[in-house]
């Protein structure tokens, strides 16, 4: 009876060590969460199309531990971006701020679709003004068809 | 009615243009916006003549070079491109056209020391930036990289990439002329 209590105990014991929670990542998971939120606007300079939240580059590596270190020390997530727009520019931005540099950026798009537009109404302003009309030539040949239909 | 022919040409050429611009361009040359900044400060330990493991005592900084025009040439032993630009460094530290300072990054100082036995040393000083936080200061994201860095300590030039020979007879020699004067 007794060994069968110990196995029995031992199964149980397995089952109480595998439902441990696993320890969290980091110290602090509201800093971890802020820097996840930071990392995932940010451009890996590196790997340019990951994020620096998503790169495993070394760089990232090491500017994710920066970033860490200066939310540690309570500075606010403006001053963390601005740290990295200071050291890489505001191309590490995946939404880059609006100033002169960047007005084409924002605009372009909406700049071509007002011309697309303006290119339509021409167009079709010039075709409703000459289409319909036809030549007296036209007129004739359209007047020896024979007649069909109703 | 012969005018709108031309136009799809005309949209055709203007795309074929703008790609045309963007397959010549590099686009993992970011402008650093370091450019006409001064350059971040640090104090470093200096690599060269340390016996190799001794603890190295930090010192050097842009600070000891206030007052000269010079090069700050970030590198790495594990850098191909490093490898591929160092006769380009000798040659120019042979011209002595300024001082040219080297800044291991994220090396090992056995590694960088030995590859500066192997290889020819060209920088009248070198600093160890072990973890990359002075890397981080000065926007490196791509060994090797060089910064022209004026008298007053203010970043003029950065090179992303190796330096070729075409780059130093065209931008930077001119550059380090005027700005001796």
């Amino acid at each position: 009876m007794r060994p069968v209590l110990v196995m029995l105990l031992l199964v149980l014991a397995v089952f109480a060590a595998r439902a441990g929670e696993a320890p969290p990542l980091a110290e602090d998971p509201v800093v971890e969460q802020r820097l996840l939120a930071i990392a995932e606007e940010v451009r890996c300079l590196v790997c340019q199309n990951e994020s620096l939240a998503g790169s495993r580059a070394e760089l990232a590596l090491d500017l994710r531990r920066e970033i860490r270190h200066l939310l540690t020390q309570g500075k606010s997530d403006a001053e963390v971006l601005d740290f990295l727009v200071a050291r890489y520019g505001d191309f590490v931005r995946y939404r880059p701020p609006l100033k002169p540099t960047t007005w084409l950026l924002w605009g372009g798009p909406f700049a071509l679709l007002a011309a697309g537009l303006f290119g339509l109404v021409l167009f079709v302003r010039a075709r409703q003004g000459t289409g319909a009309a036809l030549t007296p030539e036209e007129q004739r040949e359209a007047a020896a068809l024979p007649d069909e239909g109703p | 009615m012969k005018r709108h022919v031309l136009i799809p040409l005309l949209l055709f050429m203007v795309l074929a243009i703008f790609l045309a611009v963007g397959l010549n361009r590099d686009p993992r040359e970011v402008p650093s916006p370091l450019i006409g900044r001064p350059a971040p400060g640090f104090s470093l330990p200096r690599l060269d003549d340390a016996p190799v493991a001794m603890a190295l005592a930090p010192g050097f900084g842009p600070k000891d070079m206030a007052g000269k025009v010079w090069l700050l040439n970030v590198w790495a032993s594990w850098c191909v491109a490093c490898r591929q630009e160092h006769p380009v460094l000798v040659e120019f530290a042979k011209s002595g056209a300024a001082p040219l300072v080297g800044l291991g990054y994220k090396d090992r100082v056995a590694d960088a020391q030995g590859w500066l036995a192997r290889y020819g040393n060209p920088y009248s000083a070198s600093a160890v930036d072990a973890d990359g936080r002075v890397g981080i200061d000065y926007g490196v994201y791509g060994v090797p990289e060089t910064y022209v860095i004026d008298k007053a300590g203010t970043i003029r030039f950065k090179q992303i990439g190796p330096l070729t020979r075409e780059v130093l007879q065209a931008k930077i020699l001119p550059l380090i002329r005027e700005l001796e004067q």
